[in-house]
């Protein structure tokens, strides 16, 4: 019988298949941790006299309390509080005790976590991979089915290597065509979060498949699969393809040489059968997607950067424009914002951090607009640096960082003030998503950019020469004076 | 996990669709290392203000609210992260289950694992429950029932049922976790183990 890319994950990792009274048990590859759904979840096996059954199969990293600020000359980090501090510390300790890699402060390797594993090579096609934490579904990219769990759910794994679960549903979106000019990952994945709905994924797991998403570079893959969570659906997947393959050539945990040439052909048999079936199908046409910009507060509220905010359907949709304080009927072309962040697990690897730079290169962050470009970990970083966007970035006046979630969630001190406007690349728009108060506008690291140096909302594809952007160029002023 | 049988309660109802877990408890008090001390916490933003003074106008800080074990929500219940603090909060605050008609699925995962019962019900039900707030219902959760009171003067009371997993209502009816169940399966999980080793 066929069987789609999903199945064939799914039935490689059944140690007992589920019957009515009892779901499957389904064996976990590979548990990545970090210091916020793992604390309760360690201190349940040290109460029940337990030990962590895989450390081998364990990896942890900090990366959502952690400050992005640099350590000054004595080393010391400016956490957000005591308790912060304390909850890394408490990670520490637990990858100590249980012998579980741990990417802390001294490691190269050290980064958001759905943007560390893949660039090591720890996520690969075939794999099961969870986390505590919903967009664990960028791995999905890789053609492994990896989707984010509750802390209850990081005890079980810590302790016997699998999981209970149901067997989900599936759902293909097929994106068919080609992007246009300027349109990214983001902004596809943003339109089809608007057309299929934000729980159109629940119960299900989604397929992205289509000559658009096989034209996606690895980068752009991680990102919409990072967003499937946003459409409802726990897990997101891509077939592997050769565009797979080359990217994990040579990472530090893929197997090397002839091993990974036979492990290769092995991730390429993973596509679904042609003849598979799925329990929803969904077509999305390419050419329809322009740069897409939310204008609500959930992911699904989303219009094309110069499309009219539509009128509220319900009450609940009422609640958010007077929350975002958006004007239906009008395009958003042309609102203040206050705040740009470019980063998160959605978009904070190296071409996303080009695609900005390229923006921003001999422009200014407008006036009274403050930009926060955190790379997504310190890989990441490091190449930025090395050709130069961090000093693209430093000259035009935003802030460059250290990697970590940072805005994204604002639990490290990293925040958008209440009653601001926020253009972010992350994936989450919801009230106070950035801190108490705050509206965030979801949009591509392009788009962003554009923002950014307009001092409103603008479309990354008309730039220059437009009426609609303000280009200042003021002074140089010192990052210390910036707010 | 206390087991949970039957209860009776008013509902509290929060008539909005897609409440995230952002909502429900905001990320700035996800630094704790504890499962408790969360009641505060939960839907902090919908209940204060930002000198911390409580809204008038929620639901959630009227007089009973803390009494209503039963909270009826809109659509997508639950969306967004992972954090299992959401379900710690609404339970510390008081509520046992959670209706809704749709209720996202990571949430939904999280709430059993903790003896919170989160039920899907059809859209009238919903719609009634969601006009109807401080409605006294009786849940039995043997027979995956939800009990619902007449609508004024010579209504009879109705039923409806709900789609319960059988495994996570036996950890319910008998107030255990899953972990002894997944560790009594280690023989077959070093099978699995072995056998991939071998392949």
């Amino acid at each position: 019988m066929s069987q789609t890319l999903f199945d064939k994950l799914w039935n490689a990792h059944i140690v007992q298949a589920e019957t009515e009274q009892a779901p499957a048990l389904l064996y976990v590859d590979l548990h990545l941790i970090h210091e916020v759904t793992s604390p309760q979840a360690f201190a349940e096996l040290a109460a029940r006299g337990l030990k962590v059954r895989c450390p081998e199969r364990t990896v942890a990293t900090m990366d959502h309390s952690t400050p992005t600020w640099a350590a000054d000359l004595q080393g010391q980090r400016r956490y957000a509080s005591e308790q912060a501090w304390e909850q890394v510390r408490t990670l520490m300790e637990n990858c100590d005790r249980h012998g579980i890699t741990l990417h802390d402060w001294d490691s190269p390797n050290r980064g958001v976590v759905h943007v560390m594993a893949p660039e090591l090579g720890l996520t690969r096609p075939g794999m099961t991979i969870v986390c505590g934490d919903s967009h664990t579904s960028t791995h999905g990219a890789f053609g492994a089915l990896a989707f984010g769990i509750g802390t209850s759910e990081v005890g079980h794994v810590l302790a016997s290597q699998c999981l209970l679960q149901r067997k989900p549903k599936t759902m293909r979106i097929r994106v068919e065509g080609e992007l246009g000019p300027g349109v990214t990952a983001k902004d596809l994945v943003l339109h089809v979060i608007g057309k299929v709905g934000v729980d159109a994924g629940t119960g299900h797991v989604i397929e992205f498949a289509g000559s658009a998403i096989r034209a996606l570079d690895m980068e752009g893959r991680m990102t919409v699969c990072n967003m499937a969570i946003e459409a409802g659906a726990r897990a997101g997947l891509i077939a592997p393809d050769q565009t797979t393959v080359d990217w994990l050539r040579g990472r530090a945990h893929c197997p090397q040489g002839e091993a990974f040439e036979r492990a290769a052909v092995e991730w390429l048999a993973l596509a679904s059968d042609t003849d598979a079936r799925f329990d929803r199908d969904v077509l999305v046409e390419a050419d329809e997607i322009a740069p897409s910009i939310t204008y609500g507060t959930h992911p699904g509220m989303v219009v094309a950067i110069d499309q009219a905010v539509p009128h509220a359907a319900d009450a609940t949709a009422a609640r958010a424009l007077d929350y975002m304080q958006v004007e239906p009927g009008k395009p958003l072309l042309g609102r203040k914002i206050d705040v740009v962040f470019v980063g998160s697990c959605t978009n904070a690897r190296l071409g996303d951090l080009r695609s900005a730079a390229e923006i921003m290169r001999g422009r200014r962050v407008a006036q009274g607009v403050r930009m926060l470009v955190v790379p997504g970990s310190e890989q990441v970083r490091k190449a930025a640096e090395a050709e130069g966007l961090d000093q693209v970035f430093r000259d035009a006046g935003a802030e460059w960082r250290e990697p970590g979630c940072s805005m994204c969630i604002a639990m490290n001190g990293d925040r958008v003030a209440p009653g601001q406007t926020a253009v972010s690349t992350s994936n989450r728009n919801f009230e106070g998503r950035q801190g108490p108060g705050s509206r965030t506008f979801l949009a591509s690291p392009a788009t962003a950019a554009a923002c950014a140096v307009a001092g409103h909302i603008a479309d990354p594809r008309r730039l220059d020469g437009e009426p609609e952007v303000h280009i200042h160029f003021p002074a140089p002023r010192h990052m210390e004076a910036r707010p | 996990m206390k087991p949970l049988r039957q209860l009776s309660s008013k509902t509290l109802v929060l008539d909005q669709d897609n409440i995230d877990t952002d909502q429900i408890i905001p990320a700035r008090f996800l630094t704790t290392t504890s499962r408790d001390g969360l009641a505060a916490a939960a839907f902090a933003d919908w209940r204060f203000d930002e000198q911390g003074r409580p809204k008038a106008d929620s639901p959630l800080n009227a007089p009973t609210a803390q009494t209503c074990e039963i909270l009826v929500a809109g659509d997508n219940f639950g969306c967004g992260s992972s954090r299992e603090h959401a379900v710690w909060a609404l339970m510390q605050f008081g509520f046992r289950v959670v209706i809704s008609a749709k209720i996202a699925d990571i949430f939904r995962a999280n709430a059993l694992k903790n003896g919170l019962l989160a039920i899907e019900v059809d859209r009238d039900t919903q719609r009634w429950l969601l006009a109807h707030p401080g409605a006294e219902l009786n849940i039995d959760v043997t027979e995956c029932r939800l009990d619902l009171p007449g609508n004024g003067a010579g209504t009879e009371l109705w039923s409806v049922t709900f789609e319960l997993d059988p495994f996570a209502r036996t950890c319910l009816l008998e107030g255990v976790d899953a972990l002894g169940y997944l560790l009594a399966q280690s023989d077959a999980i070093a099978e699995f183990e072995q056998r991939r080793e071998a392949a």
